[in-house]
């Protein structure tokens, strides 16, 4: 196993007066992608949110490549900004997506193309890269966002955070909500990203997509880890799967 | 605006307005005249109102103290333009204009510094909290108006125009003659040029974008790398910067300052962003554009209904399309 990029260790998260995170331990090795499974109301988009700096944990800590980015204990703290985690080289594809509607498809990705001043600064091999897995971002290139389908949104904020070479990718629930087709070219894309070693953190409830890209899983329940292990091994397992996922996650299959 | 249907029709109302008017009018040379006026204030409350609703849409917050900026760069043009009484008595209009744009600048530099101030003492402890926001930036502008009284004292203060923009333009208009205010034609030539250089910097600069990126998604700009606070305190500066241009122009508009100025035309400009759409720059111009008309056209065919024509047209406005001209999406 590759050395660990991203850890967790004993995270809680407080949401107002709802405790949401108790504890969690977790461990993001660098190039692979970890599966984040798990019930409805588990914890999963909270990790997230919490990695990302966009609600502080309470306690516990957050590294990544060895600097604490959140959490941490006393005054000195840990906690950085999201502006300055997402610098790191961290992108976040939230479950909302997160499409800036009134913006083109093109200025949403100038946006999160950092680097770049104008559309004519982003890299045009990357571009070109991004256009033949999402055809549809070219088509609709100065159109504005809000009026692609729900699949097309999807691609752009998948493909937002791959503008760039990013260190680690977190991504919420891309399939929800989407056509098996659509889905299939996503789960496309990401095998493609996967070639880039890039390390990828990946919420899913869709069994099917999870299997068809997980390196490692790691099963929340009530605000904790309650797993980890290798995906081949969890695949393997039916006893282990129906224990961990039940039927929330074999209605989706 | 590539690629999708524009919304004109705001665009078209201000337009079917207008044209409306004429018959009610009766004259064509009237109409003109206050048409010219109309669209004059309408300049004017635009730039006092831009400000306010880019900061009501990049940040959410309800400034209400917005309109003691505009009083205080009234007050400074009064202070310039005394002291520049030789350029402004010139009967040179070039000599009148370099007085008026020097007091523009004195306005907008110290209307943006204490912005500044405002922001960081008053407005940042309040972020996320709405009826806070009221409460304090409320007080910030009762308390800014005190300290305007003291500077330059309570009573109502003349602001002349100079030499140059006072009296009217005729135009020959068929056997009539329609006077345009000279000091119109420059409001309306500013409000232009502030209206293109927004646009400029929201559509063509990155800046822009993520202006408009944070007023739709302030959490995913910040997601992406970008340190929303900073940008907003910019765009705090400017908005107060542009009420103190406001500021002077209206005064100039109105040729007399006092005191309470800035509550006077706090309400007038809450109505036009509310028209506008709550965070649209384009829907605060057409808006403030409407608001100018329908104030002029009032005043002329039925002055007793003046007092509630903005608040009217609000209401008409709202019952036709409840989110505003431009509604900002995903909010």
């Amino acid at each position: 196993m590759s050395a660990t990029l991203l850890k967790l260790d004993a995270v809680h998260t407080h949401i107002g007066a709802y405790h949401i995170l108790h504890g969690v331990d977790l461990d993001v090795p660098a190039g692979e992608v970890t599966m984040l499974l798990g019930r409805n109301g588990a914890g999963k988009t909270t990790t997230l949110r919490t990695i990302m700096g966009l609600w502080a944990a309470s306690s516990g800590a957050v590294q990544f490549d060895g600097q604490t980015i959140g959490g941490g204990s006393g005054k000195s703290g840990g906690q950085r900004s999201t502006p300055d985690i997402a610098r790191l080289g961290i992108a976040y594809v939230p479950e909302s997506m997160g499409i800036f509607g009134d913006l083109t498809v093109r200025e949403n990705l100038l946006l999160a193309a950092r680097g770049a001043r104008r559309a004519d600064d982003i890299d045009t091999t990357r571009l070109e890269w991004l256009f033949t897995l999402f055809p549809a971002l070219k088509k609709f290139w100065l159109y504005p966002a809000g009026k692609l389908s729900g699949g097309q949104k999807q691609m752009l904020s998948v493909a937002r955070a791959m503008i760039e070479p990013r260190r680690l990718l977190l991504i919420d629930e891309p399939s929800k909500g989407l056509a098996p087709s659509i889905v299939a070219n996503l789960i496309e894309a990401l095998r493609e990203l996967k070639r880039t070693q890039t390390t990828v953190l990946l919420v899913e409830q869709n069994f099917s997509v999870a299997k068809a890209l997980g390196d490692r899983v790691a099963v929340m329940d009530d605000g904790r880890v309650v797993h980890r292990g290798a995906m081949a091994e969890l695949i393997a397992d039916d006893a282990m799967q129906q224990r961990l996922l039940g039927l929330s996650l074999g209605a989706h299959q | 605006m590539t690629g999708s249907r524009f919304d004109w029709i705001p665009i078209a109302l201000v337009a079917a307005l207008a044209l409306g008017a004429l018959p009610l009018i009766g004259s064509a040379s009237t109409w003109l005249t206050l048409t010219m006026a109309g669209l004059a204030m309408g300049m004017i409350v635009f730039i006092a109102a831009s400000g306010l609703t880019l900061v009501f849409g990049l940040m959410d917050v309800l400034n209400f103290g917005h309109g003691v900026f505009i009083a205080l760069g009234a007050f400074v043009a009064t202070t310039v333009l005394a002291g520049m009484a030789d350029s402004t008595a010139s009967p040179d209009l070039w000599t009148n204009l370099v007085a008026v744009f020097l007091a523009m600048l004195a306005a907008m530099a110290l209307a943006g510094a204490v912005g500044w101030a405002f922001e960081r003492v008053l407005v940042r402890p309040v972020y996320g909290q709405h009826l806070k926001q009221i409460l304090i930036t409320m007080g910030g502008m009762i308390i800014g108006e005190e300290l305007i009284k003291v500077v330059w004292g309570p009573e109502q203060r003349p602001l002349p125009l100079p030499e140059g923009l006072r009296g009217s333009l005729l135009i020959a208009f068929g056997q009539d003659q329609a006077a345009i205010g000279k000091y119109r034609v420059l409001a309306v030539a500013i409000g232009l040029v502030v209206l293109i250089a927004m646009l400029y910097a929201l559509n063509r600069t990155k800046i822009g974008l993520l202006v408009r990126a944070g007023v739709q998604d302030r959490e995913m700009v910040e997601s992406l790398g970008y340190r929303i606070r900073t940008l907003f305190i910019g765009v705090f500066i400017v908005g107060s910067a542009l009420a103190g241009l406001g500021g002077v122009m209206w005064g100039l508009f109105q040729q007399n300052v006092i005191p309470q100025i800035g509550a006077q035309v706090n309400v007038l400009i809450f109505i036009v962003i509310i028209i506008g759409g709550l965070g649209s720059t384009l829907g605060c111009f057409i808006g403030a554009l409407l608001v100018g008309l329908v104030v002029n056209y009032a005043g002329y065919l039925a002055p007793i209904v003046v007092t509630f024509s903005s608040i009217g047209l609000m209401v008409l406005v709202l019952l036709w399309r409840p989110q505003g001209l431009y509604p900002v999406t995903s909010r």
